[in-house]
């Protein structure tokens, strides 16, 4: 245990030095619009500040000139709970599938990657015009969907197999030695152990696809999501509305980041307990 | 291997997966086949015929726009892989060798992958308050008297193009390097400062070879998504620069998608090429398995 021991050095302080100055560069800019978004009613997009309101936010929701905000606020809502609920159960079964070989498990696994790895845009363009081939409208709660999915699922899948990297599975061939049926062996064996996992999975789940741009662009036909809402005001809007939508969907991104974290945290804790107390 | 139970069919892992299969042909792997159906379509910029041509081809392999697109796309790129290769390999260095409570290094981690779950767009739109003409970056300077006149290349330039990919995707390359880096066993290093390595020998014939997979997940993902950017591109550089998948989208845009869909091909292909490349140097799947 020399290690524990040495002295930290020069080369400790240049290093932290470094990582403070990332963590700076990462988080700084977000800081600022934070601020720049509470702006007074004559304020610009940057500094100095003109006063401190709540003008902006009151302005996203009142003014017209911003489009369906509100509706494209509830269809990402919508969108984001939906892809949860579905990355979440697809990805533990195919998880578990993955553990067991079966055929086409490897061109699976890489069309999970490949389309972690195309561009966005390109899925779709692809997924579009797969529709109107068909001869089905462009749906968000359609199309929008699948093409959410088409980014969840592969970041899911992966998480899962972190996930069970680190499940034991005597704990289910116990379970099935005691008698219970496959179904009862998920319900009370599986899943309950693989919960704070299943969390991550959707959080995944619903972050991806609720802040989801590219794919989204093509495929959710008339009516758009948030993000796109956004990117289009990126370009149209000159005033600190901008920020103040930015600050309100970067809040609900933590709020649901700290929600997922506090559930992981709350679950460990009475593990731990649990234990203690065996 | 496990025991077999009697109780479980062999049939379960196909059911188990079918929906993600199911799903992934119909959202992943046949509308990519659409797209490289579509590039082989003749459009007249209304609408679609369905009869083979390779007009779509040798209209984008000989406009001399289509080789600039690529090599300043390669350029955003080769600038973006650099910097953030350079950047996550000393975060990850410092996380895992220098922070010895796990406690804090699980933290700090953490700090570095949270903006992964909030939206691109806003963490993009952060940037235009620093770096516009009278954005934080020239008041700055200017009230330290480095410079007297407002520097215009910060915004709407290719420099504010890769400093937003860089604050995207550095935590890309983070996250592979670190799990690779903790992965290596603290008694080789032990064992190279024992027989009288520097820190540098450690560093250079000991770290950055065991962390090469980290590295090349790393390299994989920010090249497809600095390659397959098309908004960042569009936006920093206030429409002065171009991207191939910018360019696509233009021609999307305007309903030329048979040319968009050849273009696309044309960048998958290059987009494999580069990923093979990097599969060359370090073969990652049975780097993976051990």
């Amino acid at each position: 245990m020399a290690q524990a021991t040495h002295r930290r050095g020069l080369g400790f302080y240049l290093l932290a030095g470094f990582f403070a100055l990332f963590v700076i560069f990462l988080y700084g800019p977000m800081l600022v619009i934070f601020i720049l978004s509470f702006q007074g009613p004559t304020g610009g997009l940057t500094f100095p500040l003109r006063g401190v309101s709540t003008h902006w936010f009151g302005d996203l929701w009142t003014s017209t000139r911003y489009g369906d905000l509100g509706g494209a606020f509830r269809r990402s809502m919508i969108l984001g709970a939906m892809s949860l609920l579905i990355t979440a159960v697809v990805c533990l079964f195919a998880g578990l599938a993955f553990r067991k070989r079966f055929i086409g498990a490897g061109p699976l696994f890489y069309l999970a990657i490949t389309s972690l790895v195309v561009p966005g845009i390109l899925l779709g363009l692809g997924i579009s015009q797969l529709f109107q081939l068909l001869g089905f409208r462009l749906n968000w709660w359609l199309s929008g969907l699948g093409a959410h999915l088409s980014w969840t699922l592969p970041f899911g899948l992966l998480i899962m197999f972190a996930v069970l990297n680190r499940f034991d599975s005597s704990w289910e061939e116990a379970a099935r030695d005691a008698g219970a049926t496959p179904s009862q062996t998920l319900r009370y064996v599986t899943v309950p152990i693989l919960f704070p996992g299943l969390i991550a999975v959707a959080l995944f789940g619903f972050t991806l696809s609720y802040d989801e741009m590219p794919r989204s662009l093509l495929t959710v036909g008339g009516k758009n999501t948030l993000p796109i809402e956004i990117s289009n005001m990126t370009t149209n809007v000159t005033t600190p509305a901008l920020y103040a939508i930015g600050t309100v969907t970067s809040v609900i991104s933590f709020a649901v980041i700290a929600a997922a974290f506090a559930c992981i945290a709350l679950i460990q804790k009475r593990r731990a307990r649990a234990k203690r107390g065996a | 291997m496990s025991r077999s139970s009697g109780r479980s069919s062999p049939l379960t892992p196909y059911l188990q997966v079918a929906p993600l299969a199911l799903i992934m042909l119909a959202m992943v792997g046949i509308p990519l086949i659409t797209v490289l159906l579509l590039s082989f379509w003749q459009s007249d910029g209304i609408s679609i015929y369905p009869e083979f041509t390779w007009a779509n081809y040798q209209q984008v392999l000989t406009s001399p726009v289509t080789l600039t697109l690529f090599l300043n796309t390669l350029k955003y790129a080769g600038l973006t892989l650099i910097a953030t290769l350079l950047i996550g390999f000393t975060c990850s260095y410092f996380l895992v060798f220098h922070v010895r409570n796990l406690k804090w290094q699980i933290g700090l981690f953490l700090l570095c992958t949270i903006p992964f779950w909030t939206s691109n767009v806003i963490r993009m739109v952060s940037w235009i308050p620093f770096l516009g003409r009278e954005g934080v970056f020239n008041q700055a300077l200017i009230s330290a008297g480095v410079i007297d006149q407002p520097l215009d290349i910060l915004l709407y330039s290719d420099f504010a193009v890769v400093l937003t990919y860089i604050h995207l995707f550095t935590l890309f390359m983070i996250v592979p390097i670190f799990n690779s880096m903790a992965k290596i066993n603290p008694n080789l290093i032990e064992a190279a400062r024992d027989a009288g390595a520097s820190g540098w020998q450690i560093l250079w014939t000991v770290i950055v070879p065991l962390s090469r997979t980290g590295i090349a997940l790393g390299a994989i993902f920010v090249v497809t998504l600095v390659m397959g950017d098309f908004f960042v591109v569009r936006v920093m550089s206030g429409g002065q620069s171009a991207s191939v998948v910018s360019a696509m989208k233009n021609q999307i845009d305007q309903l030329f998608y048979p040319e968009a869909a050849a273009m696309a091909v044309l960048l998958i292909v290059v987009v494999l090429l580069m990923v093979s490349a990097i599969l060359r140097i370090v073969d990652i799947r049975s780097e993976l398995a051990k």
